[in-house]
């Protein structure tokens, strides 16, 4: 995984609540078995309308997304953080996310920042008046700024320290097998094993 | 310390704890399905790492299979690529696998119960968000994406930060013709799609209490629609009946029913939220929107948009009902379905197809639509068959199929057409989830039955 330390870009406004998954990435997509190809299918319904802001030239090279509230509810496919990665976005601001989602995004690289309802007005006001606007999201701060305005997001210290060395889970949790074995030697016996049942 | 059942299955499965780091957590039971573990296995193979616990993992088959010909290949080889790839998978790294035909194959959340394998007390987590639904035993379960599952299957744990804890109270009596899937689509109206984002939810009260395991399963599955990651009732001797004599069940199951019996929230635990509902006061619920909260009384009407006073949900109505075709004010029940679907892993089980055979039995379905019936699995399938339920259906004039997620979520070939209205009894309204430009209703298996007879949205009540 890249490290993220910070990252500066044009931002998109998406001024929609409740974006589920399956608005992010249609289920009929998740039939591959990689990891990647999956940009063409990122808001694949709506991005038939030709005025969908995804289809706005003044948009297109934008590498920040800016939501509205509740973005990534639903489905607990991943699909939809390789969708947005894919196609190029490297952060999601929100005023909340699911939960599901907000995890899959942080393991994943794709920085998910939760910002005040009125600070994400703030934003799409800036970057609908001037597309061009740069958004600076420093996670070493823990900011978002442009123009002249800051904003402060909260992250947890072990998600970001994990994001700026560009950690994978998997590789710290090993390190800790020792406790694993210990605490699989004291397993209740009555808990099942999927061990087939003979007879 | 007082502790809730949600602090105290969590605190038993802690393998590390630090400070300033997420909770180690131990999982007990992984289950595993074609379309969120390809990309998992992949990055095993890459790492060069095993599948630490086999015997605590099981695989199953039902996002994208055919309901239809399955003795035959499966048609689309994109579908048919993701399904042979988990086969070979579950075979390279000897995970147990039910695969179509098998008669344990099925939706992941109605295999897992039925084989016994979900039990009291349990952390159980599956690459499907509707894990939530093992809850209803007491067990701590919940969907996790697919760098989680890898790392499940590398480690038997995940890192997890706390959750918080909230209690839903449902207290007196369900009215006839009120079902559990109104229950929980009362609670998401109530508290909308993220009220329970960072919660557990545990679901307390006397009409809690009074529900069947199966019923219970289907208020514990939506807990996702209300932003919570995992909902939990305590198990009770509803639960131990439905877990005795099942496959997996304990070999000594008197000592597993006095764990069993351990776990409740603590008379003097506090929740971080408490909600309030009275069973009596509820109806047959179902969604007009695009999203699961958007849901109304049966027998009210279209919401106007205009009479919403939060400035974002207005706006989200006003798109909901473009979405949908809906004018304000029209009563819900004048509303005409073109497909009914009865499935899924929300109402895709014994009771469900029972519940709707009772309603639709000797009659037929309207001329005007037809009606799907998917069994949540291929168990479940065989036990309606025994008791004459496919007949029923049948001589209704409705589908019969093979056990699979199906219309659900539109990934196989049972789908919506553009603009066609569908009355299911599955768990998202989302635009285009049960097919491109689909208009999806969400409703229990007993308005489902009724709809199908009376061609719009109708309860038992209403023949």
């Amino acid at each position: 995984m890249d490290k993220f330390i910070t990252h500066t870009g044009s931002a998109v406004p998406l001024r929609r609540s409740n974006v589920d998954t399956d608005q992010i990435i249609p289920a009929v997509y998740l039939k591959r078995v990689t990891r990647s190809g999956f940009e063409d299918g990122l808001f694949a319904a709506w991005r038939n309308d030709p005025e969908f802001v995804l289809n706005q030239p003044a948009y297109k090279a934008a590498t920040v997304l800016v939501a509205g509230v509740d973005f990534g509810t639903g489905s607990s496919r991943e699909h939809a953080v390789w969708a947005l990665q894919n196609y190029g976005f490297k952060v999601v601001i929100s005023s909340r996310f699911a939960d599901i989602f907000r995890g899959n995004s942080l393991k994943g690289g794709l920085l998910t920042v939760i910002l005040d309802q009125s600070e994400v007005e703030a934003i799409w006001a800036a970057i609908e008046a001037e597309p061009s606007t740069q958004i600076t999201v420093n996670l070493e701060n823990r900011t978002v700024s442009y123009n002249s305005v800051v904003c402060n997001f909260a992250i947890d210290d072990y998600t970001r320290w994990r994001l700026m060395e560009g950690l994978d889970d998997i590789g710290l949790t090993v390190k800790n097998a020792d406790f694993i074995d210990s605490f699989e030697k004291s397993r209740p016996p009555h808990k099942p094993l999927t061990l087939p049942i003979k007879g | 310390m007082a502790k809730t059942l949600a602090e105290k299955i969590w605190a038993e499965h802690v393998v590390r704890s630090a400070s300033g780091e997420p909770d180690l957590l131990y999982i007990d039971l992984h289950l595993i399905h074609e379309v969120t573990s390809p990309q998992a296995f992949d990055g095993l193979r890459l790492a060069g790492r095993a599948v630490r616990r086999p015997d605590l993992t099981i695989a199953t088959e039902d996002h994208n299979v055919p309901t239809q010909n399955i003795d035959k290949p499966i048609a689309d080889p994109v579908s048919k690529l993701q399904v042979d790839t988990l086969r070979a998978n579950c075979a390279e790294f000897g995970v147990r696998i039910h695969s179509l035909g098998d008669k344990d194959q099925g939706v992941v959340h109605v295999v897992g119960p039925q084989l016994g394998l979900t039990q009291p007390g349990m952390t159980i987590v599956c690459g499907d968000s509707h894990t939530s639904t093992h809850g209803a035993f007491g067990a701590l379960a919940f969907g996790i994406g697919t760098s989680e599952v890898e790392h499940v299957l590398a480690t038997q744990t995940l890192p997890l930060a706390r959750p918080k804890t909230m209690a839903i109270n449902v207290e007196g009596d369900l009215k006839p013709g009120v079902t559990s899937k109104d229950i929980i689509l009362a609670i998401i109206a109530k508290i909308g799609t993220g009220g329970g984002q960072g919660y557990v939810i545990e679901y307390r009260g006397s009409a809690i209490r009074a529900l069947s395991m199966e019923s219970r399963m289907t208020v514990c599955n939506m807990s996702i629609e209300a932003g919570a990651r995992a909902g939990l009732i305590a198990p009770d001797q509803t639960t131990f009946d439905y877990i005795a004599g099942k496959p997996h069940a304990p070999a000594n199951f008197d000592q597993a029913v006095s764990y069993w019996k351990t776990l409740f929230t603590d008379q003097d635990a506090i929740f971080d939220v408490e909600i309030d509902l009275n069973a009596d006061d509820l109806e047959p619920f179902v969604t007009w929107g695009t999203n699961p909260a958007q849901g109304a009384s049966l027998n009210s009407n279209v919401p106007n948009p205009a009479d919403i006073a939060d400035e974002e949900a207005r706006g989200a109505a006003e798109r909901a009902l473009v979405y949908m075709g809906l004018e304000a004010g029209t009563p819900l029940k004048k509303i005409a379905i073109d497909t009914v679907f009865l499935g899924s892993c929300t109402n895709g089980r014994i009771e469900d197809l029972r519940a709707a055979a009772e309603v639709v039995k000797g009659k037929k379905i309207a001329s005007t639509l037809r009606m799907l019936v998917v069994p949540g699995s291929a168990r479940v399938r065989l036990e309606a068959e025994a008791e004459g339920l496919d007949k029923v259906f049948i001589d209704a004039g409705a589908e019969w199929r093979n056990a699979g997620c199906s219309m659900c979520l539109g990934m196989n070939p049972d789908q919506l057409a553009v603009g066609e209205r569908s009355a299911s009894t599955s768990n998202r309204n989302f635009e285009g989830r049960q097919g491109k430009g689909g208009r999806t209703h969400l409703v229990s298996p007993l308005v489902a039955a009724a709809t199908a007879l009376r061609g719009t949205l109708s309860s038992p009540a209403d023949l």
